[in-house]
């Protein structure tokens, strides 16, 4: 590990300031992958600043009826917010069935969103990663590739986000605050994680020195009536190999009027399955209808004889999710 | 870059100057004697460096000591019952053979007072069926909530039987026990 120098953030602009001045400084929140990935030398920064203190950590009721999450909000305090179980079930199912019980002590909401991909790759600094050392290859490709995407790979990566909490609020059309140099803008869910194209390295659309401040949740009838189902190697404490979040409202004829489905474990960002979403509005939910819509938008995807699995593990747990919201489950 | 913190661990206050670099784990076990947290794997996947953290269970591994200036650190060591002796969990432990080897046990003890001082509070867990409502201690609750703490041993059995007793006997941190 390289020397380190630590800088504790007085206040959201300074640390803006601070990181945005220098190419080699990184925030540090709850810490959980950052130090990591410290130990590990996958990545080397020269200053930390520690935003993990600063007074950002309120949970707030919009005019709108909708939910301001501040950024140090952990993981664990957020999944048992009552409101958040109530209004957004699919946030609080997606933060509880990631990682563990001090994990979620520690990990923050802003930070959750920028946790890096698990590509066993990634973290092994032996081997090439365009997304670790751009323009070294990608490991990934014809080597283990069990937990490669679906969805939207390129030739530079094949990797997927690791991350729930950003499927699920992919899923509800949350708003990330972004605070810069310039001052603050706000990023819509779906804009906020990219593809990873000829640019692997880039997780996200911020630019370096831009501090997440807060995650705002819209209400909806669909977020009321939404939950979270991940498909993984062991029943606890484990990465996704396929993920749903969903939300559902219907008519009162029973048909879709609204739905909502992201898809996690499938691609370098969460997927939102738009293509699904038009197939199944105006209809009637039942397995079939649920499995031929989830068919179309998986029409494009890509596999090899390692990850052909997720196609139909990712098509029958979204039926198993919407089928189930249909029927007034609760998880 | 070195800094000098302070921290309370187990009641006492320690000032010690660390590198930056240095981990809680590491501060705690190589800087100040404190070796009752473990290091496993030191990249949070074992739980074994489990400690109370401003009175929540924490992986001390995956935290700079830096970072944690000022903290009140309580480690499976510094457990005590209401009456000054054994803490219920560490007698659950005890009573229920929750262990082997040992060397995963305060990180489990830890997890084990976190998790029913989480119960209290009414957090729910990914296993809870209804979210609304304040979850009951099932013993697939106890197993999910338990689930960032590896036992190679695999005493799975006696822990799940520990924390089921230290759960009857009313032992979350915030009654029956606390920390010295």
């Amino acid at each position: 590990m390289k020397e380190l120098t630590y800088h504790r953030a007085d206040d959201a602009a300074s640390a803006v300031a601070l990181v945005a001045a220098d190419p080699d400084a990184r925030f540090l929140g709850g810490g959980t992958n950052l130090v990591d990935h410290l130990k590990l030398g996958v990545t080397s920064p020269t200053t930390l600043v520690d935003v993990s203190r600063l007074p950002l950590d309120e949970v707030s009721e919009l005019p709108d009826g909708g939910l301001r999450i501040g950024t140090n909000v952990r993981n664990s305090d957020l999944a048992a917010h009552r409101a958040v179980r109530r209004g957004w079930p699919v946030v609080a199912r997606a933060l509880l069935a990631g990682a563990s019980g001090q994990i979620r002590n520690q990990a923050t909401t802003g930070g959750n969103l920028l946790q890096r991909t698990r590509c066993v790759y990634f973290q092994d600094v032996t081997t090439p990663c365009n997304k670790r050392e751009p323009g070294t290859g990608c490991s990934a490709i014809g080597g283990y590739g069990r937990y490669n995407a679906v969805l939207g790979a390129s030739e530079a990566c094949v990797t997927t986000h690791p991350s729930d909490l950003a499927v699920a609020l992919a899923a509800v059309d949350a708003t990330v605050v972004v605070l810069g140099p310039d001052g603050e803008r706000r990023v819509p869910m779906s804009d906020f994680h990219r593809l990873p194209g000829d640019r692997p390295e880039q997780d996200t659309t911020l630019a370096h020195g831009e501090l997440v401040t807060a995650v705002e949740l819209p209400a909806s009838a669909a977020a009321r009536r939404s939950t979270y189902r991940k498909a993984r190697d062991r029943a606890s404490y484990a990465f996704a190999l396929v993920s749903v979040a969903a939300g559902l409202e219907l008519d009162d004829d029973g048909r879709v009027s609204d739905v909502r489905i992201a898809w996690g474990g499938v691609a370098h960002k969460p997927w939102r399955a738009e293509v699904a979403e038009a197939e199944l509005r105006g209809r009637f939910v039942s397995e079939e209808a649920v499995r031929a819509a989830a068919e179309a938008e998986l029409a494009a995807a890509v596999t090899d004889e390692q990850t052909a699995y997720k196609v139909p593990m990712v098509r029958n747990l979204t039926a198993l999710t919407l089928t189930g919201l249909a029927e007034g489950a609760t998880r | 870059m070195d800094a000098e913190i302070s921290l309370t661990v187990d009641g006492v206050q320690r000032t010690v100057t660390v590198d930056t670099r240095t981990t809680l784990l590491d501060a705690l076990r190589e800087r100040l004697g404190v070796t009752n947290p473990k290091k496993g794997c030191d990249h949070g996947q074992c739980g074994s460096c489990t400690v109370l953290l401003d009175g929540r269970r924490h992986l001390t591994c995956l935290s700079l000591a830096v970072a944690n200036d000022g903290a009140e650190v309580t480690t499976a060591g510094g457990l005590r019952g209401s009456g000054g002796g054994l803490h219920p969990v560490q007698q659950a432990f005890l009573d229920q053979d929750g262990y082997q080897c040992g060397y995963c046990t305060p990180g489990q003890v830890c997890s084990a007072v976190g998790v029913l001082d989480e119960i209290e509070q009414g957090h729910v867990s990914h296993v809870s069926d209804d979210l609304e409502a304040d979850p009951e201690l099932t013993d697939d609750e106890i197993r999910e909530r338990m689930s960032g703490n590896l036992c190679r041993c695999g005493a799975y059995v006696g822990i799940l039987g520990a924390v089921k007793q230290a759960a009857a006997a009313g032992s979350g941190s915030g009654s029956g026990g606390g920390a010295a």
